[in-house]
């Protein structure tokens, strides 16, 4: 096994790319079940995704702990995180600005990572899940800050206590973790003031 | 016809124009040079330097020369260059027991190890004008001691072997020093960021606060322990090699400020700190940073806070001196909507009054016609 | 003697270092997920002096990439000295394209207004925020007000505005009136004049604040509730003007006066200079410019 897979992969534009990564996710943060698409280019070692990757090399350094799955932590992630951002792993999912989850993984519950307090509701942690697909899975009826009447999505690929965890992680508010879902080149933000509903009624 | 106003853009350009006209002067003289700055005006540009957080005499000469003298600005321009740099690392804690000193007094012993240094002060000068530096007449060297330079010891150290004063500070366990150029500020802090923020901050604040510490406002019953200057080492950790490096050596003026403590239930009878640590030769900065620095801790001792100096907040908050003059400076911005806005209303409540007063000719009336 | 390097800094697209801009670009995010909430971050020194829009600049150049069209006002106008170097700081150091027409603009950085033209998805709305903090004027100590938002004390608040009702019979806050935010926090909208309030609420563009000296970003996103704080009898209400713009004749604008001469001479005009001029590139015309073409004549 080489290292390359550690040294290689980021940005081919490290300013621009992460300048367009980062518009997206705001644009998508801020306009909650809108898919947006990552143009920019980074190959992770597997198993993530490239959408989580390019969120990683734009919104982590050596100031955020990252928590990664324990199949993630045993692949070559943990040395190209460090690598290409500075960031470090660390196994408390408390302290863990940012928590990666590939495809498939499982999605710890939302409540064992860092909320922030009522003083600094924004120290919490920030998930990035990756899914199957935008389409295919429960549907998902969403209102809230950034959609005017409802959004629908129906991600594949979430656990299935999804809504329910999303549901007591807004009861929460102001604190509560934000979620990013990646799947692919997209990605769909769900901001703790989301509030999911099931979509089927 | 009526036309607003327009041309901003070049009316700007005009200013800035005219600005390095009237810093350049005179042309029939010679231009400053920046090795002049540094060799002619050194204590302004160690001033820059501290409260720029930036230890580089040439760039502090440069922004000086820049600001024609005006050193907050020059302080601000210096600030905005380093913010730019890149870190490379953190430097391991300077030891300043070290300290190759030019100067160091202490007003708690007539004499110890080392002895009292005067070196280059103002101290003693009289202060009269003097003709002969209208001249460039031949100045002589300063007398030098034979011999190596010896560390001397810490006047702290010699009542700390007694346990007569506190130890120096600690932080609690695991706590890692911050920075607040790098974090955003959180209250209450940590007395590293507080000594940090002090260190920066406006020597013209800390000197009107520390004053007020003597005149009652917080008084702590400080004498200078010592005050120190001179030049340490600087050195940074290499895990690759397994120790530290040296990167040069740069100069400080340190005052460790002993202060009166009667003692608590969990302690002795003991004296307490503060503590002041400046780039270059800032002894006046020094030493109102440390009775600051002291007048801070009154929580931490138990003491009631009741002065302006003890109040962390209100000093923290106004400390810097490039904040406080952006804020206050920017009155002069157009406010004219915000205007408007009052103008409006105050128009509103005074026809309003005006009306009640017609409809009830009352005392108002009365008054006036007296 | 060290010598200066002539070289001293090669800066960075948008001035600000990388690591700068994802501390930023975080701070933005969960601003953007907790409306209304002043999210602290490390602000850095800029190159123009703090009070003078360096949180605004900041949360500029961490979000600007080089397909942005920018377009900065000071007091509704472009061509304000302050919003001529803000633009033209952007200029040089991100290469990026500007205009004054607020229809074009992917990004309007602000200092007390708000455009008049309805802004749309896809713009952002950048404030330059001098006290971020609603209860700043009540409560100094940032200690005291942080507990406030987070146990939703906005007690005092009320208070302060009905004190005014009773001395003044007016709420006497005319501009940087506060708001409350998706029902929960209570929000300094910057100091424009409450005029601008009510389009705030609901907007379709995001909206983000910026506060660099007090180290302060907060944002509202689109399609947010966003409600000036009132009472039953003393709803909110804002500025109306007797008269329509001089220049162009816009009404339910709002207009700066302008001082004629020194016989109590006065006119009104729009504060939003882009919103006047395209009006009169498209006929609409003024009591000023309609006397001025009758003389002209």
């Amino acid at each position: 096994m080489t290292d390359t897979q550690i040294f290689s992969g980021a940005f081919a534009e490290p300013v621009f790319d992460a300048q367009a990564v980062f518009r997206t996710v705001m644009d998508c943060m801020a306009r909650p079940g809108t898919i947006g698409t990552i143009s920019a280019v980074a190959k992770p070692p597997q198993p993530l995704g490239a959408a989580a990757g390019a969120v990683a090399l734009t919104l982590c350094d050596h100031d955020t702990p990252v928590w990664l799955t324990p199949q993630l932590a045993k692949s070559k992630l943990p040395g190209w995180l460090a690598f290409h951002t500075g960031a470090t792993v660390t196994a408390e999912k408390q302290v863990a600005r940012f928590a990666f989850v590939e495809k498939g993984g499982v999605v710890p519950g939302f409540d064992m990572f860092s909320q922030g307090t009522q003083e600094y509701p924004d120290r919490s942690t920030t998930l990035v899940i990756e899914v199957d697909g935008f389409d295919g899975g429960e549907p998902l009826a969403l209102t809230g800050p950034g959609i005017r009447d409802e959004a629908r999505i129906a991600p594949a690929g979430l656990p299935e206590a999804f809504v329910s965890l999303a549901q007591a992680n807004r009861a929460l508010f102001p604190r509560g973790i934000d979620l990013i879902l990646v799947s692919g080149d997209e990605v769909v933000c769900l901001p703790r003031t989301t509030v999911i509903r099931n979509g089927e009624a | 016809m009526y036309v607003a106003v327009k041309g901003g853009e070049a009316a700007i350009s005009n200013a800035h124009r005219l600005l390095a006209d009237r810093r350049r002067g005179d042309r029939t003289l010679p231009a400053i040079g920046i090795e002049q700055i540094v060799a002619q005006l050194g204590l302004a540009v160690d001033r820059v330097m501290a409260e720029a957080s930036l230890y580089d005499r040439a760039l502090a000469a440069l922004a000086i020369r820049q600001a024609r003298g005006d050193m907050i600005e020059a302080i601000f321009i210096l600030r905005a260059y380093r913010t730019t740099l890149p870190r490379f690392g953190y430097s391991v804690p300077v030891e300043t027991a070290e300290m190759q000193v030019e100067r160091r007094v202490s007003a708690t012993y007539k004499d110890l190890p080392g002895g009292q240094l005067l070196g280059p002060t103002f101290d003693y000068t009289h202060r009269l004008l003097d003709p002969s530096l209208l001249r460039d007449e031949a100045v002589e060297e300063g007398l030098q001691r034979d011999g190596e330079i010896e560390p001397v010891m810490r006047v702290a150290d010699i009542l700390s072997s007694e346990g007569l004063v506190e130890d120096d500070g600690q932080l609690p366990e695991g706590h890692v020093p911050g920075d607040l150029t790098r974090e955003p500020l959180e209250f209450p802090m940590e007395r590293d960021l507080r000594l940090q923020a002090l260190a920066r901050g406006d020597e013209g604040f800390l000197l009107a606060l520390g004053y007020s510490t003597q005149r009652g406002y917080a008084r702590t019953h400080p004498f200078v322990g010592e005050v120190r200057i001179g030049e340490v080492e600087v050195e940074l950790d290499m895990p690759e090699l397994g120790f530290a490096v040296s990167l040069g050596r740069i100069q400080v003026t340190e005052c460790q400020m002993i202060a009166q403590f009667k003692g608590s239930a969990k302690n002795p009878p003991q004296f307490t700190r503060g503590y002041g640590l400046v780039f270059g030769q800032s002894e006046r900065k020094a030493m109102a940073m440390s009775l600051v620095d002291r007048a801070l801790r009154a929580e931490e001792f138990g003491e009631d806070i009741v002065a302006p100096a003890q109040d962390e907040e209100f000093v923290i908050s106004h400390a810097d001196n490039v904040q406080a003059t952006g804020f206050v400076e920017h009155l002069k911005l157009p406010h004219y909507v915000d205007f408007q806005a009052e103008l409006d209303l105050v128009r509103r409540m005074r026809r309003e009054y005006e009306e009640r007063n017609r409809e009830e000719p009352g005392e108002d009336t009365l008054e006036a016609a007296q | 003697m060290n010598a200066v390097s002539t070289e001293l800094a090669t800066y960075n697209f948008a001035y600000l270092d990388e690591q700068t801009k994802r501390m930023i670009r975080r701070a933005i995010l969960k601003a953007i997920a907790i409306p209304g909430y002043q999210v602290p971050f490390a602000s850095r020194e800029m190159p123009m002096p703090y009070g003078w829009g360096t949180g605004g600049v900041q949360v500029t150049a961490a979000i600007l990439g080089p397909d942005d069209v920018l377009k900065v006002i000071d007091q509704g106008a472009d061509d304000t000295t302050n919003a001529v170097s803000i633009r033209a700081f952007f200029k040089k150091v991100a290469n990026m394209a500007v205009t004054t027409k607020t229809g074009e603009a992917t990004i309007i950085q602000t200092r007390h207004r708000i455009p008049e033209e309805k802004l749309t998805a896809g713009q952002t709305l950048v404030y330059q925020v001098p006290i971020p903090e609603p209860l700043r004027f009540l409560e100094p100590r940032e200690t005291e007000t942080r507990k406030m938002h987070a146990l939703e004390e906005y007690g005092l608040m009320h208070v302060k505005l009905y004190e005014d009702i009773a001395r003044n019979g007016h709420i006497a806050t005319t501009y940087a009136y506060p708001v409350k935010v998706e029902g929960r926090y209570v929000m300094d909208p910057s100091p424009t004049p409450k005029f601008d309030n009510p389009k705030m609420h609901m907007s379709e563009a995001l909206q983000l604040f910026g506060a660099g000296r007090e180290k302060r970003i907060y944002a509202v996103p689109p399609y947010t509730e966003v409600v000036s704080l009132d009472f039953e009898d003393h709803p909110f209400e804002i500025q109306t003007f007797d008269k329509p713009c001089a220049l162009c004749g816009a009404e339910n604008v709002y207009l700066d006066e302008v001082v004629l001469d020194d016989k109590g001479g006065r006119m009104f005009v729009c504060s939003d200079t882009d919103h006047c001029e395209d009006r009169r590139d498209h006929g609409h015309c003024g009591t000023m410019l309609a006397y001025d073409k009758e003389t002209a004549r």
